[in-house]
């Protein structure tokens, strides 16, 4: 009784333990996989430490300002990401502006509609299979229903594939963040005599505006990032083009096509622009999070 | 003349969200339907034989899927090994070790993991770790373990740096904030007074975490395992730049191979007639595959929450 009543996890063993080898064995057991637990930490966290030092080193030092203002350039010259970066600028931009309605109308009907009937829990479902599903076979998908059919590769086919990615992510915020919304809110605004409509748009959206703008900070992070989605999509374009229905270049396409060359000076061009990728999607991820964790 | 107004707003209203949440509902059926019309062509000529198939030779205009799926199969599995001890490490220091100040930094960090592009991680592979693996670690590997009778063979062959192994290592580091999130998640569902009675008895620390807490929570242990599955055999760049890309039986752990993903990213824009047709098909075994994994994962995580309010 007393042995084990002073086993506390923290506690040494005291004197009362010292010949106690059952006891001894499950103390040592515990410090070892308690140790072992640690050494998991340090494994997961080691490689994000490695991945940022090595972006650190070969992309810090590449990143210039002629990134900023040149074009990408042929192997053997100097050059920039402009085009790149105005290209991915743009179609994420776009994705988001044609992802961000839709998601947030279907999670407004999941959370202030969907009490009763079978849509919205089937929807509620499938999209969170669908916020898991591969991105390459989102690029599948908007190749066979676009692509093909019109018989380009154009920018309005990647910004759809990345808003076919931002909406799964919108839906489940949207839908999560009504859902806190507390509902003796809803009854006073229904109390002063509001339709539902306006009690929606003005009551529950503005309780729950800072989740659902994190939510689409979010999904902005997410898809800036992709680059399986726009292999089929937008596939490249070495020239400045704002022209949505041609081919459109893009950072993750310029960066995959570039590491993958022989030539050093398109190698250290990838380098730099995964470097500015990787910082704008964290810094992105930081400031959503900050921005929930204020609420 | 006013209550008509409002109402025919709120009618109207009502049914546009219902019509985007219908959009949303039939996105999987579309893209479903879509693959499978764009693979019409494999699937009539070849029917289910494409999936025991070894051969890729778009020359002879033959194709079978066996390789990619093995590869994409046995990438995720190497993933899912490392994965999950770790995972369930880092979820026991989040929720049992970690003294309160340092869980958020912590636990923060690990998602950064998820935050990473794949692209990086693929590039970040290509660069720095294959080289680094093919000279430090892979030479002893090899020396180690293939002498070993019965599954020694797995582990032959010459050193490359990239390969199956390669890339299973680095989809475990991309999946691993996703398992051990949901793991934490569903450890701080398990009711306090079940764990401290656990330790009331003179339970470890370890004891309280394997045999109350882990059986209490296995469904959505479960759960988050196979959100990790759907992750890992989907992912693209970064275990196309690793794999090493050949349309070759794998013989070791250490020897290329391919995926499905890694198949499209690289075929996909310069296949066309049968080669397209055979690719799409491969994306619909992909899809098919992923879906059924992130089906059971739901199911499990709904399970968990729901007996949450009954045992507790």
């Amino acid at each position: 009784m007393a042995q084990n009543m002073s086993a506390h996890r923290t506690k040494p063993p005291s004197m009362i333990h010292s010949g106690n080898g059952v006891y001894k064995r499950r103390y040592i057991l515990n410090k070892v996989m308690l140790t072992a637990s640690l050494c998991a930490l340090g494994f997961g966290l080691i490689w994000l430490v490695w991945i940022l030092a090595t972006l650190a080193i070969k992309g810090g030092g590449a990143l210039s300002v002629t990134l900023f203002t040149e074009m990408t350039p042929p192997p053997g010259e100097a050059g920039g990401l402009l085009n790149a970066i105005a290209g991915s600028v743009a179609m994420v931009a776009v994705g988001t502006l044609i992802g961000t309605p839709v998601g947030i109308l279907a999670g407004t009907y999941l959370a202030e509609y969907g009490q009763r009937g079978w849509l919205a829990p089937a929807t509620r479902f499938l999209n969170d299979v669908l916020l898991s599903a591969p991105s390459i076979v989102v690029g599948l998908f908007i190749y066979a229903v676009y692509v093909a059919q019109v018989g380009h590769y154009s920018g309005w086919a990647g910004a759809c594939a990345l808003a076919i990615l931002v909406i799964p992510v919108v839906v489940r915020t949207t839908d999560n963040m009504l859902m806190l919304v507390p509902n003796g809110l809803r009854e006073a605004c229904f109390a002063l005599g509001c339709p539902k409509w306006k009690m929606i748009v003005m009551v529950s959206y503005k309780a729950a505006k800072s989740g659902i703008m994190t939510g689409i900070l979010l999904a902005v992070a997410r898809v800036s990032g992709e680059t399986a989605p726009l292999l089929f999509t937008a596939l490249n374009n070495q020239f400045m083009s704002w022209n949505m229905n041609q081919p459109l270049s893009n950072l993750p396409v310029v960066i995959f096509q570039f590491a993958a060359s022989p030539f050093k000076d398109w190698n250290n061009l990838a380098w730099a622009g995964a470097t500015l990728i990787t910082l704008a999607v964290l810094a992105l991820n930081i400031i959503a999070r900050n921005y929930l964790g204020k609420k | 003349m006013k209550k008509h107004q409002s109402s025919f707003h709120d009618v109207l209203f009502h049914q546009i969200t219902r019509l985007f949440a219908f959009v949303v509902f039939s996105l999987l059926a579309a893209i479903l339907i879509s693959l499978i019309i764009g693979s019409k062509e494999t699937l009539l000529k070849y029917g289910v034989s494409f999936l025991w198939n070894d051969d890729w030779d778009p020359g002879k205009e033959v194709f079978g899927a066996l390789v990619p799926v093995v590869g994409t199969l046995l990438t995720s599995f190497i993933a899912l090994l490392i994965a999950i001890p770790v995972s369930f490490g880092i979820a026991v220091f989040l929720t049992e070790l970690a003294p309160s100040w340092l869980r958020r930094p912590v636990g923060t960090a690990v998602e950064m993991l998820a935050a990473i592009p794949s692209i990086i991680y693929g590039m970040w592979g290509l660069f720095v770790f294959v080289p680094f693996f093919q000279r430090n670690i892979q030479p002893s590997l090899i020396e180690w373990l293939s002498p070993i009778p019965g599954i020694g063979f797995m582990f032959a062959g010459p050193p490359f740096g990239s390969g199956i192994f390669t890339a299973g290592l680095i989809l475990s580091i991309m999946i691993i904030p996703f398992i051990a999130s949901v793991m934490r998640d569903v450890f701080e569902l398990v009711p306090p007074m079940l764990k401290e009675s656990a330790y009331g008895l003179g339970g470890t620390t370890w004891e309280v975490m394997w045999k109350v807490v882990l059986p209490f929570t296995r469904a959505g242990v479960i759960g988050g395992v196979m959100l990790g599955l759907g992750r890992a055999l989907g992912e693209t760049m970064a275990v196309t730049f690793v794999i090493g890309n050949a349309f070759r039986m794998p013989s070791s752990v250490f020897s290329a191979s391919n995926s499905i993903a890694s198949a499209l990213a690289n075929e996909f824009n310069e296949a066309t007639g049968l080669q397209k047709s055979a690719l799409l098909e491969l994306g619909l075994i992909l899809f098919l595959i992923t879906t059924i994994v992130l089906v059971i994962s739901k199911i499990m995580l709904q399970r968990m929450a729901k007996s949450e309010g009954s045992k507790s």
